[in-house]
């Protein structure tokens, strides 16, 4: 399961940031960051042309001696960044496009809240309900 | 029992005690444990009728019990050091039947000494204040409490029956819990009884007295009806969790239908959320979308996390749309919290959408389901404030519509009417859509203007007043301008003229007719005949006739204020346009002049258009001018009633 979940709006700026609470959750909020960066590459490496054909999922973006960075992202140029524990190795990748699929879903709910302003924190308990469901139980 | 009370009370003489006031002191003693062991859990009185000799009960529900009682501090403590407990430092049971025995003396006007006890009393009285039996006591009694109410019981057989037997012991006693059970419980009540608080309050208390039945009752649950459908064995804890926080926050009332469902929806309200619905969507069977909704529920000025979430609970399908049970419900939540009451954790059983359609079918006028609903929903479970609060509401709204009409009357025709002239010039023909849409806009802009405090807040769905007449079909564009005034008698002409004519093809203007025919020959020309060609034939018959000449450039605005405009700057220009039509030799260059006479004409057109033009551009220049400033004085307006506003 999931270490750390993480929206990115277009303008790469998070729209909800969670980690399973650790000593050191920074680590992770910079390795999202670091992330984003991987995630350009790959979308503008598709070019414009293939936009059609795009796909949302990004796969692994970068693999850390602990950790392993999956991505995402949404047509709107809304990504997903999911950190995972490499140690947790029965995690396959059909898993975690299941577990892309479920945030998008999720996001698209938080979307059509008419309350909710595009470019506004993500505070919506079903969401958040549900991330926690995907993510390590840790104690 | 008699034994183990001689034992345990130390000085005191052997208790004797009853079969009813064993049935009621062990009762309560065992509530008192249980509340003082761990409320939340739904123990079987069973299990917590323990052994007597084992029971100790909490100091502080005996305490609150004993508060109850509504007997004097100093009694109070006579009392309890006459039972012995505060020798012994706690109320063993035999302590604690002491107790109420005493109690009951108290409140029969004996004096607290031993001596009283011996002689047979009536039972102790307890009229328990909502917050603090609910909370003590509640907890175990609340669950059955709700597992009796939400659904409604069918098979009452066996409550009745046991009710019978205990009203007869324990007829005088006011119940701990009668806060929780008292209205809606008992449904065939309902149907035999009119439902009295005081017969409620009995009614509870014999319930509560034997919790067990309860819990037996539970499976047999059955929802009255197939209106109440499925959601009848929702699990009661949640229920229980839900109405206990409610019950906290609520403030004791003695004689009061409390709060038990907070989240069922009553008739009268389900009423006024759907006339609030039709308001917004005519179409009950259609659904609001989001923003609608949003512009409409961000003016009960409850705060936009609050809404969102109210939204996440109430929008189940998560369209981000509402349908009317949906829209139901999220009323519901926003009125209950504006009566300060927690958002629930989920959406409540007795508001999800399926329960609240099949509680509530489409077609609900129908009296005869009414009738069975009447009897049933309204009396229960209502907070009294959620009810007065929507009593109250639904009255100011019959009252506020006059204050704020005035208020907003005035901004909301002046903005109606602009946006009536605004709609109808980006829309062809059709006065219809307009008006509804402007309507709805000019509503909801009206109303955001309304004071803040919750009544208003309530009733801010209260159907606007009625529009100002429509002007008319023809002239909604144009309503402001002069040209309406000034062709006002040419309408039913024009209307009538509307049907274009196709001119009959005169005879051949002869030469001595050259001028008239030039007069005609630009009317032709200004008709809505098709082809140029045919309108350059002069038709004399149409300079009699008050025929709307209209361009096919000006498709788009009105065609009769085209007709009109046009006629008036025809008018205008049909003098030096004959003028000018005359001069070229009639019988020599009768086609040439014929085909100078197009193009002039045909310019002239276009100069008549852009004149029309720029005129209707400095109309709605105007407009928007004065729309500015109101909505300048609107805005000053709302800054000077903002400190006022409690919210």
């Amino acid at each position: 399961m999931a270490v750390c979940v993480a929206v990115i709006a277009k303008e790469n700026y998070p729209l909800y940031i969670r980690s399973v609470p650790m000593e050191n959750e920074l680590k992770f909020h910079y390795m999202v960051h670091t992330s984003l960066d991987v995630v350009d590459e790959k979308v503008s490496a598709m070019g414009k042309a293939l936009v059609d054909q795009r796909e949302l999922y990004l796969g692994l973006l970068y693999p850390t001696e602990d950790y392993k960075v999956y991505g995402y992202v949404t047509n709107s140029k809304v990504k997903f960044v999911m950190v995972v524990d490499s140690s947790n190795t029965a995690l396959r990748d059909n898993e975690i496009r299941s577990m892309f699929r479920k945030l998008h879903n999720s996001y698209t709910d938080v979307m059509c809240n008419p309350f909710y302003n595009p470019g506004d924190r993500i505070q919506s308990r079903a969401f958040d309900s549900m991330v926690t469901s995907m993510m390590i139980q840790v104690c | 029992m008699e034994a183990a009370a001689g034992g345990g009370c130390g000085s005191g003489p052997p208790l004797l005690l009853s079969e009813g006031e064993q049935q009621c002191y062990s009762e309560i003693f065992a509530r008192c444990i249980g509340a003082a062991g761990g409320g939340a859990g739904s123990g079987p009185p069973e299990a917590a009728r323990v052994p007597p000799g084992t029971a100790t009960a909490a100091a502080g529900p005996v305490a609150d019990l004993f508060r109850a009682s509504q007997l004097s501090a100093e009694t109070l403590h006579q009392i309890t050091e006459l039972c012995g407990a505060k020798r012994i430092g706690y109320f063993g049971p035999t302590q604690f039947y002491v107790a109420l025995k005493l109690i009951a003396a108290a409140q029969s006007g004996l004096p607290v000494r031993i001596e009283s006890i011996k002689c047979e009393l009536p039972l102790p009285r307890f009229t328990m204040s909502k917050t603090d039996g609910e909370i003590r006591f509640g907890n175990p009694a609340e669950l059955h409490g709700t597992t009796v109410q939400i659904p409604y019981l069918i098979s009452e057989k066996n409550t009745f029956k046991r009710m019978d037997d205990e009203d007869k012991q324990q007829e005088t006693q006011s119940p701990t819990m009668s806060p929780l059970a008292s209205p809606p419980s008992s449904p065939p009540h309902y149907q035999r009884v009119p439902l009295s608080h005081g017969y409620s309050k009995l009614r509870s208390s014999t319930e509560q007295m034997h919790p067990a039945p309860y819990e037996a009752r539970q499976p047999l649950v059955q929802p009255e009806g197939p209106s109440l459908g499925g959601q009848g064995t929702k699990p009661p804890r949640h229920q229980a969790s839900l109405i206990r926080s409610f019950s906290v926050e609520r403030e004791p009332q003695d004689n009061s239908n409390y709060p038990d469902e907070p989240w069922r929806i009553t008739e009268e309200q389900r009423e006024y959320y759907v006339n609030q619905f039709r308001s917004l969507q005519p179409d009950p069977s259609s659904f609001i979308s989001g923003s609608v909704a949003k512009n409409f529920f961000t003016k009960s000025k409850l705060s936009i996390p609050e809404l969102s979430y109210i939204w996440e609970l109430s929008d189940a399908d998560c369209d981000g749309a509402l349908t009317l049970p949906e829209f139901c419900a999220a009323f519901h939540l926003i009125v209950a919290r504006k009566n300060g009451y927690p958002l629930p954790e989920g959406l409540p059983p007795t508001l999800q959408p399926e329960y609240l359609q099949a509680a509530f079918p489409k077609p609900k006028w129908e009296c005869a389901l009414f009738d069975s609903y009447s009897e049933s929903m309204p009396a229960n479970q209502q907070p009294p404030d959620l009810n007065r609060m929507e009593k109250l509401s639904i009255k100011d709204m019959a009252d506020f519509p006059v204050p704020t009409q005035d208020v907003t009357g005035d901004d909301k025709q002046a903005l109606k009417s602009t946006t009536d002239e605004a709609l109808p010039k980006d829309m062809s023909e059709d006065p219809a859509t307009p008006k509804d849409s402007s309507s709805l806009k000019a509503r909801p802009r009206s109303r955001s203007y309304s004071s803040t405090s919750i009544e208003e807040a309530m009733k801010r769905g209260e159907d606007p007043p009625t529009p100002p007449p429509r002007p008319q079909k023809t002239h909604s564009r144009a309503s402001s301008l002069d040209l309406n005034k000034v062709f006002q008698p040419s309408v039913p002409a024009t209307k009538s003229g509307l049907l274009p004519l196709p001119p009959a093809l005169p005879p051949r203007p002869c030469p001595s007719q050259s001028e008239q025919a030039s007069e005609a020959e630009l009317h032709p020309q200004l008709n809505r005949a098709p082809s140029q060609a045919a309108e350059s034939s002069p038709t004399k018959k149409d300079v009699t006739h008050s025929q709307p000449p209209s361009k096919p450039i000006r498709r788009k605005l009105r065609p009769e204020n085209q007709a009109t405009e046009n006629q008036e700057a025809s008018t205008t220009v049909g003098g030096p346009a004959s003028v000018g039509a005359v001069k070229p030799h009639p019988t020599v260059q009768k086609q040439s002049s014929k085909q100078k006479k197009a193009i002039q004409t045909a310019i002239r057109k276009n100069k008549e258009a852009n004149a029309v033009l720029a005129r209707l551009n400095s109309e709605l220049q105007q407009q928007l001018k004065e729309v500015h400033q109101e909505r300048i004085a609107l805005e000053n307006q709302l800054e000077q009633l903002r400190p006022v506003t409690v919210l």
